[in-house]
């Protein structure tokens, strides 16, 4: 238990970000759900559950008489379908482990995924403990957040506009630490021109698909002259 | 509650295995044990900074920019966040100016 500790200990200043992020979201999210008349018990069940921000965002609007299921799969589906391809980056990583592959891999959301794959792993903590302890802590910023937000949803309600500024601004830093090294810089540009050229034809509500598919295009097609200029950041 | 409890249940559960659907993909294609195609390896290097790409995209989809205010906020908000984590590469400091900055542009400014 030891090597836990100090997992959790090393791991701790790189999730700051997240859970500033995570909290802020969280609260958002749990206003939210608590204006539609469910108490932060709910958000806390949901935030355990489910555990897919945007999802949640959207998910709170399924809460109403006359709901149909195919449209709650579908609806999620369509928010979460980036994921899909996430796993892809860390197949050998979450491989090696042992049952907690299965949490690592319910734990990938966008700003866990983004951290397991650009934080390098200090020398002196066993790896696998360091990644489980990055996604466990992830997850309890985000039900403290969801609880915060439905404890405070239904006593004091307050001015919560622009909160979700949270996770673009860590999105940013990310982008920003990634572009640091040279060889992530193509990669980068590819996914930023891909998702406005796709948002442009698609519109907010459904381009995120055609983006994933339209960046492994690119990705496959300049793979001779990409390969040359990355370094593998993820194994 | 707008429905029952047991129907809100199925609801989050419906959610929580859809989304753990999404995400378990490829570890179902590429089970453990399984060598991972040579192809597969270089996409899941290069994918990550392509999607953080497309994620900054993504936080900022629905920004006006035809109309006011002009994605004006965001234009703000965002630069700060780059010139403050370039000058100082402080996570926290960088997403938490940035964020009280744009919380107040857009209640009080905009």
């Amino acid at each position: 238990m030891s090597g836990y500790k100090q997992a959790f200990k090393k791991a701790f200043p790189y999730t700051i970000p997240v859970l500033t992020g995570y909290l802020f979201i969280g609260i958002a999210f749990g206003v939210m759900y608590a204006e539609k008349g469910y108490s932060f018990l709910w958000a806390i069940l949901m935030s355990l559950l489910v555990y897919a921000g945007s999802g949640q965002y959207l998910g709170v609007n399924f809460f109403v008489p006359g709901v149909s299921f195919l449209q709650v799969i579908f609806l999620t589906l369509m928010v979460n379908v980036r994921h899909i391809f996430y796993g892809i980056s860390l197949l050998e990583k979450f491989n090696n482990m042992d049952k907690k592959r299965w949490y690592m891999i319910f734990g990938l959301t966008d700003e866990t995924y983004s951290l397991l794959c650009t934080t390098n792993v200090p020398k002196d903590v066993d790896e696998e403990k360091f990644l489980f302890a990055i996604s466990l802590m992830n997850q309890c910023y985000w039900v403290i957040g969801s609880a915060l937000g439905g404890i405070a949803g239904n006593f004091l309600p307050f001015n919560s506009e622009g909160i979700e500024f949270a996770m673009t601004a860590l999105f940013v830093v990310i982008f920003v630490e990634q572009w640091m090294s040279k060889e992530n810089r193509i990669p980068e540009l590819i996914g930023v021109v891909a998702a406005l050229i796709c948002l442009q034809i698609f519109g907010a509500g459904q381009f995120v698909l055609p983006t994933m598919l339209v960046i492994i295009a690119v990705l496959f097609i300049g793979r001779k002259r990409i390969s040359r200029e990355v370094d593998n950041p993820c194994h | 509650m707008p429905l029952d409890a047991k129907t809100s249940f199925l609801i989050i559960l419906a959610m929580a295995l859809t989304t753990f659907a999404t995400r378990v993909i490829p570890f179902l294609l590429f089970p453990k044990g399984k060598e991972v195609p040579k192809t597969v390896q270089y996409l899941g290097t290069v994918l990550t900074p392509a999607v953080i790409g497309m994620l900054v995209v993504y936080c900022l989809k629905s920004t006006e920019v035809i109309s006011y205010p002009y994605g004006i906020p965001e234009l703000i908000a965002v630069t700060a966040v780059v010139v403050l984590h370039v000058w100082k590469r402080n996570n926290l400091l960088s997403i938490g100016c940035g964020t009280i900055l744009y919380m107040i542009i857009i209640q009080a400014v905009f």
